[in-house]
Protein backbone atom coordinates (compact mmCIF):
# COMPACT_ATOMS: atom_id res chain seq x y z
CA UNK A 1 0.00 0.00 0.00
CA UNK A 2 1.37 3.35 -0.78
CA UNK A 3 2.12 5.55 2.19
CA UNK A 4 -0.33 8.59 2.30
CA UNK A 5 0.24 12.09 3.39
CA UNK A 6 -1.28 11.59 7.11
CA UNK A 7 1.21 8.52 7.48
CA UNK A 8 4.21 10.58 6.05
CA UNK A 9 3.56 13.51 8.20
CA UNK A 10 3.77 11.32 11.52
CA UNK A 11 6.77 9.16 10.33
CA UNK A 12 9.21 12.29 9.00
CA UNK A 13 8.14 14.79 11.87
CA UNK A 14 6.19 17.14 9.38
CA UNK A 15 2.91 19.04 11.20
CA UNK A 16 0.41 19.66 8.98
CA UNK A 17 -0.43 23.53 9.03
CA UNK A 18 -3.77 23.39 6.81
CA UNK A 19 -5.80 20.51 4.83
CA UNK A 20 -6.25 18.19 7.75
CA UNK A 21 -9.16 16.51 6.38
CA UNK A 22 -7.30 16.06 3.24
CA UNK A 23 -4.40 14.09 4.32
CA UNK A 24 -5.35 10.76 2.57
CA UNK A 25 -3.97 11.89 -0.44
CA UNK A 26 -0.97 9.53 -1.56
CA UNK A 27 1.62 11.58 -2.85
CA UNK A 28 3.50 11.02 -5.88
CA UNK A 29 7.69 11.91 -5.53
CA UNK A 30 8.21 15.63 -5.03
CA UNK A 31 9.78 18.84 -6.40
CA UNK A 32 12.48 21.41 -4.62
CA UNK A 33 12.67 24.44 -5.86
CA UNK A 34 12.26 28.47 -4.61
CA UNK A 35 11.24 29.30 -8.23
CA UNK A 36 7.92 29.18 -8.67
CA UNK A 37 7.79 29.21 -12.56
CA UNK A 38 9.44 26.47 -12.25
CA UNK A 39 7.38 24.41 -10.04
CA UNK A 40 5.13 25.65 -12.77
CA UNK A 41 6.72 24.20 -15.41
CA UNK A 42 8.29 21.10 -14.66
CA UNK A 43 6.22 20.01 -11.36
CA UNK A 44 3.77 16.92 -12.63
CA UNK A 45 0.14 16.75 -10.32
CA UNK A 46 0.22 14.69 -7.22
CA UNK A 47 3.97 15.64 -6.46
CA UNK A 48 5.06 17.29 -3.00
CA UNK A 49 6.78 20.73 -3.08
CA UNK A 50 9.18 21.22 -1.08
CA UNK A 51 9.71 25.35 -0.62
CA UNK A 52 11.06 28.07 1.62
CA UNK A 53 8.45 30.37 0.10
CA UNK A 54 6.14 31.23 2.50
CA UNK A 55 4.08 33.98 0.58
CA UNK A 56 0.48 33.93 -0.70
CA UNK A 57 0.96 32.56 -4.22
CA UNK A 58 2.58 29.31 -3.17
CA UNK A 59 -0.79 28.20 -2.75
CA UNK A 60 -2.39 29.36 -6.33
CA UNK A 61 0.91 27.16 -7.79
CA UNK A 62 -0.29 24.35 -5.34
CA UNK A 63 -4.31 24.62 -6.23
CA UNK A 64 -2.94 25.40 -10.69
CA UNK A 65 -0.58 22.05 -10.49
CA UNK A 66 -2.55 19.76 -8.28
CA UNK A 67 0.40 18.97 -6.11
CA UNK A 68 -0.20 16.70 -3.16
CA UNK A 69 1.32 19.14 -0.56
CA UNK A 70 3.16 22.23 -0.40
CA UNK A 71 6.33 21.39 2.54
CA UNK A 72 7.58 24.53 4.34
CA UNK A 73 11.05 24.47 5.33
CA UNK A 74 13.26 25.93 7.91
CA UNK A 75 10.54 26.76 10.04
CA UNK A 76 9.59 29.54 8.41
CA UNK A 77 6.52 31.57 9.79
CA UNK A 78 3.44 31.61 7.37
CA UNK A 79 0.82 34.53 7.94
CA UNK A 80 -2.89 32.80 9.05
CA UNK A 81 -4.43 34.28 5.73
CA UNK A 82 -2.16 32.10 3.62
CA UNK A 83 -2.96 29.31 6.19
CA UNK A 84 -6.64 29.92 5.56
CA UNK A 85 -6.28 30.58 1.48
CA UNK A 86 -5.21 27.36 1.37
CA UNK A 87 -7.80 25.72 3.67
CA UNK A 88 -10.22 27.84 1.24
CA UNK A 89 -8.41 26.42 -1.99
CA UNK A 90 -8.08 22.66 -0.63
CA UNK A 91 -4.27 22.91 -0.11
CA UNK A 92 -2.01 20.93 2.25
CA UNK A 93 0.92 22.81 3.70
CA UNK A 94 3.32 20.60 5.80
CA UNK A 95 5.74 22.14 7.71
CA UNK A 96 9.12 20.68 7.94
CA UNK A 97 12.19 21.61 10.93
CA UNK A 98 14.86 20.87 8.91
CA UNK A 99 16.13 22.38 6.04
CA UNK A 100 15.45 21.97 2.52
CA UNK A 101 18.64 19.49 1.61
CA UNK A 102 17.94 17.78 5.25
CA UNK A 103 13.92 17.48 4.20
CA UNK A 104 14.55 16.56 0.75
CA UNK A 105 16.86 13.61 1.81
CA UNK A 106 14.64 12.22 4.45
CA UNK A 107 11.69 12.81 1.89
CA UNK A 108 13.72 10.62 -0.63
CA UNK A 109 14.47 8.02 1.55
CA UNK A 110 11.45 7.42 2.80
CA UNK A 111 9.51 7.30 -0.41
CA UNK A 112 11.80 5.33 -2.47
CA UNK A 113 11.53 3.01 0.78
CA UNK A 114 7.86 3.34 0.88
CA UNK A 115 7.40 1.97 -2.70
CA UNK B 1 -19.08 33.12 -23.72
CA UNK B 2 -17.18 36.30 -22.54
CA UNK B 3 -15.96 37.03 -19.03
CA UNK B 4 -12.83 39.97 -18.52
CA UNK B 5 -11.42 40.53 -15.05
CA UNK B 6 -9.05 43.42 -13.87
CA UNK B 7 -5.47 42.79 -13.23
CA UNK B 8 -4.04 45.51 -10.43
CA UNK B 9 -0.22 45.87 -11.04
CA UNK B 10 1.86 45.13 -7.94
CA UNK B 11 -0.53 43.25 -6.05
CA UNK B 12 0.36 40.02 -5.65
CA UNK B 13 -1.87 38.97 -2.60
CA UNK B 14 -4.64 39.29 -5.68
CA UNK B 15 -2.38 37.68 -8.38
CA UNK B 16 -3.58 34.39 -9.60
CA UNK B 17 -7.58 35.30 -8.51
CA UNK B 18 -8.58 36.39 -12.74
CA UNK B 19 -7.06 32.56 -13.68
CA UNK B 20 -8.72 30.65 -10.78
CA UNK B 21 -12.15 32.42 -11.88
CA UNK B 22 -11.69 31.15 -15.16
CA UNK B 23 -10.32 27.85 -14.66
CA UNK B 24 -13.27 27.08 -12.28
CA UNK B 25 -15.60 28.35 -14.87
CA UNK B 26 -14.19 26.08 -17.36
CA UNK B 27 -14.57 22.91 -14.79
CA UNK B 28 -18.48 23.61 -15.10
CA UNK B 29 -18.12 22.96 -18.71
CA UNK B 30 -17.15 19.35 -19.98
CA UNK B 31 -13.06 19.85 -21.30
CA UNK B 32 -10.59 17.10 -20.58
CA UNK B 33 -9.21 18.25 -16.84
CA UNK B 34 -5.44 18.11 -18.65
CA UNK B 35 -6.74 21.61 -21.00
CA UNK B 36 -8.30 22.99 -18.48
CA UNK B 37 -4.60 22.75 -16.53
CA UNK B 38 -2.59 24.12 -19.48
CA UNK B 39 -5.37 27.24 -19.61
CA UNK B 40 -4.96 27.82 -16.06
CA UNK B 41 -1.10 27.92 -15.83
CA UNK B 42 -1.11 30.20 -18.99
CA UNK B 43 -3.14 32.69 -17.27
CA UNK B 44 -1.46 32.81 -14.48
CA UNK B 45 1.50 33.23 -15.27
CA UNK B 46 0.28 35.93 -17.90
CA UNK B 47 -1.61 37.46 -15.03
CA UNK B 48 1.53 37.25 -12.87
CA UNK B 49 3.36 38.87 -15.79
CA UNK B 50 0.98 42.12 -15.26
CA UNK B 51 1.31 42.44 -11.41
CA UNK B 52 5.07 42.25 -11.51
CA UNK B 53 5.71 44.24 -14.54
CA UNK B 54 2.65 46.77 -15.17
CA UNK B 55 0.60 49.23 -13.70
CA UNK B 56 -2.76 47.75 -14.55
CA UNK B 57 -4.27 45.22 -17.16
CA UNK B 58 -7.77 43.62 -18.03
CA UNK B 59 -7.87 40.15 -18.79
CA UNK B 60 -10.71 39.11 -21.40
CA UNK B 61 -11.41 35.33 -21.98
CA UNK B 62 -13.95 34.22 -24.94
CA UNK B 63 -14.78 30.34 -24.16
CA UNK B 64 -16.17 28.99 -27.39
CA UNK B 65 -17.57 25.24 -27.95
CA UNK B 66 -14.29 24.38 -29.71
CA UNK B 67 -11.64 26.26 -27.99
CA UNK B 68 -10.87 29.19 -25.56
CA UNK B 69 -9.19 32.64 -26.73
CA UNK B 70 -7.77 35.12 -24.12
CA UNK B 71 -6.75 38.71 -24.57
CA UNK B 72 -4.56 40.16 -21.33
CA UNK B 73 -3.92 43.78 -21.82
CA UNK B 74 -1.77 46.14 -19.82
CA UNK B 75 -0.96 49.69 -19.49
CA UNK B 76 3.00 49.55 -18.32
CA UNK B 77 6.48 49.75 -19.46
CA UNK B 78 6.20 47.38 -22.12
CA UNK B 79 8.56 45.04 -23.76
CA UNK B 80 11.44 46.45 -25.65
CA UNK B 81 12.35 43.13 -27.40
CA UNK B 82 9.73 40.75 -27.68
CA UNK B 83 11.98 37.60 -28.51
CA UNK B 84 14.70 37.99 -25.58
CA UNK B 85 11.67 38.47 -23.08
CA UNK B 86 11.01 34.93 -24.94
CA UNK B 87 13.85 33.36 -24.25
CA UNK B 88 13.77 30.93 -20.92
CA UNK B 89 16.07 32.59 -18.01
CA UNK B 90 16.02 36.47 -18.96
CA UNK B 91 13.97 38.56 -17.04
CA UNK B 92 13.79 42.55 -16.03
CA UNK B 93 11.95 41.95 -12.87
CA UNK B 94 12.73 43.62 -9.56
CA UNK B 95 14.53 42.32 -7.10
CA UNK B 96 11.77 42.20 -4.59
CA UNK B 97 9.62 40.45 -7.00
CA UNK B 98 12.68 37.89 -7.43
CA UNK B 99 12.83 37.28 -3.33
CA UNK B 100 8.93 35.92 -3.73
CA UNK B 101 10.11 33.46 -6.41
CA UNK B 102 8.57 34.91 -9.26
CA UNK B 103 10.83 36.44 -12.04
CA UNK B 104 13.03 33.62 -13.27
CA UNK B 105 12.36 33.86 -16.82
CA UNK B 106 10.01 31.48 -17.32
CA UNK B 107 6.62 32.49 -17.22
CA UNK B 108 6.20 33.51 -20.96
CA UNK B 109 8.25 30.48 -21.91
CA UNK B 110 5.96 28.72 -19.87
CA UNK B 111 2.66 30.37 -21.31
CA UNK B 112 3.91 29.16 -24.84
CA UNK B 113 4.10 25.82 -23.90
CA UNK B 114 0.34 25.24 -22.57
CA UNK B 115 -1.47 27.08 -25.11
CA UNK B 116 -1.74 26.43 -29.15
CA UNK B 117 -1.59 30.35 -30.57
CA UNK B 118 0.16 32.52 -28.52
CA UNK B 119 0.79 36.10 -30.37
CA UNK B 120 2.66 38.96 -28.16
CA UNK B 121 2.83 42.45 -28.98
CA UNK B 122 4.33 45.71 -27.05
CA UNK B 123 4.40 49.24 -27.51
CA UNK B 124 7.54 50.12 -25.08
CA UNK B 125 6.63 52.94 -22.57
CA UNK B 126 2.82 52.27 -23.47
CA UNK B 127 1.80 48.61 -22.70
CA UNK B 128 2.10 44.92 -23.82
CA UNK B 129 -0.59 43.09 -25.29
CA UNK B 130 -0.65 39.13 -25.31
CA UNK B 131 -3.44 36.86 -27.12
CA UNK B 132 -3.71 33.11 -26.45
CA UNK B 133 -5.69 30.44 -28.05
CA UNK B 134 -6.06 26.67 -26.78
CA UNK B 135 -8.61 23.85 -28.37
CA UNK B 136 -10.67 21.91 -26.52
Amino acid sequence: MKTNLKKLAADLDFEPLSGINLLDRIPQSAYVSDLLSDVIGKAQPGMLWITSQVHKNIVAVASLKELSAIIIVNERQIDDEVVKHAEDEGVVILASHLPAFETAGKLYIYLNRAE
Amino acid sequence: MEVQYEIRGGDFSAAGQASSEIKKLLKQFNIDPQIVRRIAIALFEAEVNVVAHAYKGIMKADIDTDSIRVTVEDEGPGIEDIDKAMEEGFSTASEAVRQMGFGAGMGLPNIKKNVDEMILTSIPGSGTCLKMKVLF
